[in-house]
């Protein structure tokens, strides 16, 4: 960072929407890798229906309160969490929580496509073998129809169920990836910056997508495109450094933040 | 203008230097080839393929109690590595930072150094021995304890390969972590593991010394896989070092057909390879 950049006064105070249940409730909830904390008193609720945009420098920490609402940074060896995360009221970092069932239920949409080198049918297919959610081929045919005809990529693949996912385009790799997800029927739908290595037509599509999920879905996408963050989401939450520093409607956010570091980030004069 | 001309000179020696490395390197194997082919290819004919060895002192005959033999051994090599070799290169690259897989990575390369005469001994003593029998299971036993190493650390490294987005997608859709091993990582590494699998079998299948007092030699034609086994590697050394002159025709032949089923398997290797691959979409 070029520029010294002012040191936010108040403490992060989350926005709560009010008369909605959070679908996801976070509470004072601090991450480390090993010693060192990269996620300092985060307090932030999510409801349901809603996308919400986490934005923020390179090294903020997105991704990893991304990963922590579904328990992938588990595999991460000394990664550890304080705090509480609870989803439709449960913490999911409670003894008696399943990781793997808790994934099946929070979906995830990573940085880079990152397909199975399998055919496109068995792409979709395998979050339902795997959690034996279809109980006849026929049963396992129409959900995975449906599941790419939800990522607007039906279309494009119907005449090629059966080869290779890995010959699709960027773009196409990615929307298999989102139809993989809502294949097993999350309620949750997490997205780490899914078009940030996609061209301009593609990701339009990505975004068009996130758009029409979100009445079945909830989206929390993480993007370091501050239009995107303004185009598809209805929240956005800014982090720096490891703190919330605000949360809010979107075109507030970019129109009258409350926070001085959110208007520099948002105009562009940092970051 | 001199120093580019230096560079150039430097460089074409360099390139001169690596190529006559490449011609040292290659000649053995040319002569090899040369050699088998042209004496084996006098000795060949069909009787070798379908006929059993003469009785000593009478002309013809063929080795078709050898072929078979090797290929038998073979499988069973493969039936006793593959399995254990897979599983334990699993649990190298899945447990790569513990003490207990630096052990048995240690133990594998150590394996694999090990004379493969003493792993002829070694079969001897805990199959031969007990049994009071040489048979083919013995020499199948030890084949496949040479194979075991080889394949445990090929599929270790090509597990490696694998990048870490594949498990975590796996992992992202509910998979456990043993589920995502063997329905995504290990498939993915599937066509290398395969290529690997085969070269390791045409090494072995080269090998003599493991085999002299374990499946020992047959003179007739067997499957029992409880009596001695003839294979071509031991009937060539047999033959080879016999006073007869017809012996030694069918010795060349023995190891040009050898040699042959070396190269078809890893040509046929090859050929599966690209097809997987271009099912996993890579070619
Ligand atoms: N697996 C990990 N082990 C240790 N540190 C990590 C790991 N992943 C990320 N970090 C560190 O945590 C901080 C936040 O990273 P990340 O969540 O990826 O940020 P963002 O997604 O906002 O760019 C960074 O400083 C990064 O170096
Ligand atoms: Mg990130």
């Amino acid at each position: 960072m070029a520029a010294p950049v002012p040191t936010p006064t108040m403490t992060p105070t989350a926005f709560v929407p009010a008369g909605a249940a959070a679908k996801i409730d976070v509470r004072q909830m601090h991450f480390y890798y090993g010693p060192r904390r990269v996620l300092d008193n985060v307090t932030l609720q999510i409801r349901p229906h809603e996308v919400t945009a986490l934005i923020g420098p390179s090294g903020c920490g997105k991704s990893t309160f991304l990963r922590s609402i579904n328990r992938m940074n588990d595999i991460v060896p000394g990664a550890r969490v304080e705090g509480s995360i609870c989803i439709d009221g449960q913490d999911i970092y409670a003894p008696s929580v399943d990781p793997v069932d808790l994934r099946r239920r929070v979906g995830m949409v990573f940085q880079k496509s990152n397909p199975f080198p399998k055919s496109i049918f068995e792409n979709v297919a395998y979050g339902l073998r795997i959690n034996r959610l279809a109980r006849s081929r026929e049963e396992l045919g129409g959900r995975v129809e449906s599941s790419l005809k939800s990522a607007a990529l039906w279309d494009e693949v119907k005449d090629r169920l059966h080869t290779s996912a890995l010959a699709l385009s960027g773009g196409q790799q990615q929307r298999l990836c989102i139809a993989r997800a809502l294949a097993v029927e999350p309620d949750i739908l997490l997205m780490d910056e899914p078009a940030s290595a996609l061209d301009p037509i593609a990701t339009q599509r990505i975004e068009e997508l996130v758009y029409q999920l979100k009445a079945r879905y909830t989206i929390v996408i993480v993007t370091h495109n501050m239009q995107q963050a303004a185009r598809v989401s209805d929240v956005t939450a800014f982090f720096w450094l490891g703190k919330l520093i605000e949360c809010d409607r979107t075109n507030k956010i970019f129109t009258a933040p409350s926070q001085k570091l959110t208007e520099d980030y948002v105009t562009g004069r940092f970051g | 203008m001199t120093r580019t001309r230096r560079r150039k000179l430097l460089s074409s020696l360099f390139v001169a230097f690596c190529g006559s490395a490449v011609v040292v390197a290659l000649t053995p194997l040319a002569f090899v080839l040369f050699f088998v082919v042209s004496q084996g290819a006098r000795a060949v004919n069909l009787e070798f393929f379908t006929h059993m060895p003469t009785p000593v002192g009478e002309a013809g005959g063929g080795m078709a109690n050898a072929i078979v033999g090797t290929l038998i051994l073979t499988s069973l090599a493969a039936m006793i590595a593959v399995p254990i070799g897979v599983i334990s290169g699993v649990y190298m690259s899945e447990y790569a930072g513990t003490r207990f897989a630096a052990l048995v990575r240690f133990a594998a390369d150590t394996l694999n150094g090990v004379p493969s005469i003493v792993i002829g001994l070694f079969a001897y003593a805990v199959v031969v021995v007990p049994f009071k029998q040489f048979s083919a299971l013995a020499g199948g036993f030890a084949l496949g304890t040479m194979m075991i190493p080889i394949i445990a650390r090929t599929t270790e490294e090509l597990l490696l390969l694998v990048p870490g987005s594949m498990r975590e997608g796996a992992l992202a859709l509910g998979a456990t972590r043993a589920r995502a091993v063997f329905s995504v990582v290990l498939p993915a590494a599937l066509p290398g593991i395969m290529t690997g699998i085969v070269l390791a079998l045409a090494r072995i299948a080269g090998e003599t010394a493991p085999l002299l007092f374990t499946a020992f030699n047959n003179r007739f034609f067997n499957i029992r896989l409880t009596q001695p086994l003839s294979s071509l590697t031991v009937q060539v050394f047999t033959y080879a070092t016999g006073p007869y002159e017809d012996w030694h025709r069918q010795a060349w032949a023995g190891a040009l057909v050898l040699v042959t089923i070396v190269f078809a398997c890893s040509l046929a290797a090859r050929f599966a390879t690209r097809r997987l691959e271009r099912m996993h979409g890579r070619a």
